[in-house]
């Protein structure tokens, strides 16, 4: 089974029309549309631009602007790892670097096998529990790492 | 939760019969347990423990007699998941499932105390009861975060019962919006978000700049990595933001309003989404409201993530549907903000102070705090502190009292070192417990935080993020870890920003790697100073703050990676090794079973060897070392 899923005009209609077709939510109407495929695709960009009677260069400079959104497909699992001041000071950058190791991509990238796309937060507003990693919508307080490999395993091939 | 979507209140006698109402409906023979589901506490588990709580009730048969609510945050974070037992108001801390039986057998049931839940003073070993026992609460003045904790941030009916909307209700009644600005200009409120500009100057400029139309905005996007007291607002008690945001739209001529969150925060969202909807079904918002024939609408925005949006004219651009660039601050956003209408933007704090300064008159808030500054702050105290949580206090309570009194001082043996204040824009400030030879500016541990103390020594309020350090923190890393920070969020429009904050993480990178000179010291004060002088917005102009202070207050550690190629702390990758201590290994053989690298070997029982020229400094041997025998250094 293909990962990547095909654009539906219609899917893409409807979440136009959850925002009543307006400019002023167009981050948010990206930001689902970005949900429903794990990226931005093309042909889903040509679309709001005729829908909102944009340039669709201006699309593509929010799409590259804000770090919430992607070009490219990405991972089935999303792993975030906190880098804010709290998680910083209590040891993210190496636990970073362990998830770096083991996943064999950096920060930013996706798994060839479009399983997990890691990537850096800058808090998430749950300091207590620095240093702590994000896997989709799950937190994983007081990470160490020693526990790099137990986490992710617990979503592999999912 | 859902609202009686029958009532509709059409005047501001109407919402305060509905309250009269709500108290005597209100029984006070029930237990009440309320759970909180702040980020802290979900995170730690807090849904599954309601959900427990709901089955325990159920299979029991004690739901006549039992109310089960959730809260926003408490604000005391470490211990999470929090419990809070009415009447008696004792609270459970870091409670999980399995306590769940013995306290609806126990405390519910026949009222027995259970004493492992209650919270333990670390120095005499008491327990205390309730909130008002425990000292990270006994200082704390709760202005803004007065109702959290205590309603369900999800039931319009609790911030109504507790007097919600009845600062709105006061406006409408005959205030007019000129009174309403004198009100705030008289109670000293300076902005929340960062700049500390007096509000009702703010309003006031707004509301007389020509055109029909005008904006309110809140601004959510709570920058600051390592800061959540506006998340805990939006959170815990979205009602209050709301209540003063229509009140400022009131005051300034708004009928359009909108509330900027960053996306790091669905549940901020999703609150504030219900608190609209539920004020709109009871008239409190949308066309005219309590039948004054006000109209105010508020639409809620998701951030795209980028921390240079949280600067009111980029906020905008975003709003806008645009790449979040700041543009040159000649031109005033209460004159031409959101699509060149006169706009009013103020952070959630802020807003959030409104209501009670309606409610209580001006000359009570001024009466907070110091002369520049009144009323209180929120502050979230984080890092290398007993005491992970939100705390709010008046203006001009000394760092001692925060860090000690509140904070319970520093987690673990260590020493502590700094302070940082104001976010990736703010400084380090030194603080020395001991007071061993360190005294004045370099030691500022009695220093009294207000608006204009805080900058006279280098660093600034900014939003309220406070990060405790202690002997184990870089001072040379953590002015890296700000800047690198400063480096991706640039926007990039203009060149001292994009370029200058570039130049200086060069050279900190040769410094932590152990190849900095000393001409790179001066290097880094004269690009500072250009970068300060020459940038577009804040984001620039105080980009050098992190190094200035660092510098000023922590010069040796600089010195000790430029001229002996060490890092004292022990954190800079390039200039630590890992060994093994002969004295402390046992042979466990857990360290050399877990590198990834294969670079430790050992028979068991016997002493194991670490080959640093193969090691990747992981880390992984020192965390799972049961015996202290891993050296960083
Ligand atoms: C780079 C940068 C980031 C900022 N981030 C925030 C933020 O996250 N939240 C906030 O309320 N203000 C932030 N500000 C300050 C806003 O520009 C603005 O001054 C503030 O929201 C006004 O509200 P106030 O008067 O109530 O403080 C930021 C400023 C700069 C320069
Ligand atoms: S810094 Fe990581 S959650 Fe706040």
């Amino acid at each position: 089974m293909s990962k990547i899923k095909e654009v539906r005009p219609e899917k893409v209609a409807e979440i136009l029309e959850s925002f009543e077709h307006r400019v002023d939510s167009l981050i948010m109407i990206l930001q689902d549309i970005q949900e429903e495929y794990r990226y931005l695709p093309e042909d889903a960009l040509r679309i709001v631009a005729d829908d909102l009677d944009l340039p669709l260069s201006q699309l593509y400079e929010v799409a590259t602007f804000y770090r919430s959104f992607s070009l490219e497909p990405r991972g089935t699992h999303e792993v975030k790892v906190c880098l804010g001041t709290a998680c910083h000071l209590r040891g993210g950058p190496m636990i970073l670097e362990n998830f770096e190791r083991v996943l064999g991509v950096k920060a930013g990238q996706t798994t060839p096998d479009l399983d997990f796309t890691l990537e850096t937060v800058n808090c998430v507003g749950a300091c207590a529990l620095a240093p702590l990693v994000l896997v989709d919508s799950d937190y994983h307080g007081e990470t160490r790492p020693s526990k790099v490999k137990d986490i992710l395993g617990k979503y592999s091939q999912k | 939760m859902s609202v009686e979507t029958n009532i509709r209140f059409q005047s501001p006698p109407e919402l305060s019969a509905f309250r009269d109402r709500l108290s005597s409906e209100r029984r006070d023979d029930i237990n009440r347990i309320t759970i909180c589901a702040g980020t802290g506490c979900v995170a730690k588990g807090s849904i599954r423990v309601f959900e427990k709580f709901t089955e325990a009730i159920e299979s029991r048969q004690l739901d006549a007699t039992v109310e089960l609510k959730i809260s926003g945050c408490h604000g005391f974070c470490e211990n999470g998941p929090l419990v809070v037992m009415k009447p008696a108001g004792i609270l459970y801390m870091e409670v999980r499932e399995r306590d769940v039986d013995d306290i609806v057998e126990k405390t519910v049931t026949t009222g027995e105390i259970i004493e492992r839940l209650l919270y333990k003073d670390p120095v005499s070993g008491e327990r205390a009861r309730n909130e008002d026992e425990i000292p990270f609460y006994k200082k704390q003045m709760r202005v803004v975060l007065r109702n959290i904790g205590k309603i369900d941030p999800n039931n319009i009916d609790d911030y109504i019962a507790v007097g919600g909307y009845s600062s709105l209700a006061k406006v409408l009644s005959g205030l007019q919006p000129e009174e309403v600005i004198s009100m705030i200009e008289r109670s000293g409120l300076r902005g929340r978000g960062g700049g500390g500009f007096p509000t009702g100057r703010k309003w006031r400029s707004c509301r007389n700049a020509p055109g029909d139309i005008h904006y309110v905005v809140c601004n959510g996007d709570e920058g600051d990595p390592g800061a959540f007291m506006d998340r805990s607002l939006m959170e815990g008690d979205p009602h209050s933001i709301l209540e003063g945001m229509i009140i400022g739209a009131y005051a300034i001529g708004a009928e359009d309003g909108f509330v900027y969150v960053r996306m790091e925060y669905p549940l901020a969202i999703e609150r504030l989404l219900n608190a609209i909807r539920d004020a709109e079904v009871y008239g409190l918002l949308g066309g005219n409201i309590l039948g004054s024939g006000f109209d105010f609408r508020i639409r809620i925005n998701r951030g795209g993530g980028a921390f240079v949006c949280g600067e009111s004219t980029a906020l905008m651009a975003s709003l806008e549907g645009r790449a979040g660039e700041p543009r040159a601050k000649y031109i005033h956003t209460v004159e031409k903000g959101l699509w060149d209408k006169p706009t009013n933007l103020n952070n959630v704090e802020t807003w959030a102070n409104v209501p009670p300064i309606i409610e209580r008159g001006p000359e009570w808030f001024s009466s907070l705090g110091t002369d520049g500054s009144k009323g209180t702050k929120v502050f979230s105290l984080v890092g290398k502190v007993k005491n992970t949580g939100l705390v709010e206090v008046p203006m001009g309570i000394t760092l001692r009292e925060i860090l000690f009194d509140i904070g319970g001082g520093v987690k673990g043996t260590k020493k502590f070192k700094a302070v940082q204040t104001g976010g990736p824009s703010g400084g380090c400030l030194v603080v020395d417990v001991e007071e061993k030879g360190k005294k004045g500016a370099f030691n500022l541990i009695d220093l009294p935080v207000d608006f204009d103390r805080l900058t006279e020594v280098g660093s600034m309020m900014g939003s309220g993020g406070m990060i405790v350090m202690d002997e184990d923190d870089c001072m040379v890393d953590v002015a890296k870890y700000f800047l690198s920070f400063l480096k991706e969020e640039s926007c990039g429009k203009c060149v001292p920003c994009r370029e200058g904050i570039r130049h200086m993480l060069t050279i900190l990178d040769r410094i932590t790697n152990g190849e900095g000179s000393a001409e790179d010291l001066q290097l880094l004060e004269e690009l500072a100073e250009t970068i300060a002088e020459a940038s577009l917005c804040a984001l620039g102009t105080q980009a050098p703050n992190p190094i200035l202070s660092t510098l000023n207050y922590f010069r040796s550690e600089y010195e000790a990676h430029i001229f002996e190629g060490k890092c004292p702390a022990g954190v800079c990758k390039q200039l630590v090794t890992y060994s093994i201590s002969a004295d402390n290994c046992t042979g466990c053989t857990l360290c050399a079973k877990n590198c990834p690298a294969g670079c430790i070997s050992g028979e068991p029982k016997e002493l194991h060897t670490l080959d640093s020229s193969t090691c990747i400094k992981c880390g992984i041997c020192y965390d799972v070392c049961n015996f202290d025998a891993v050296i960083r250094r």
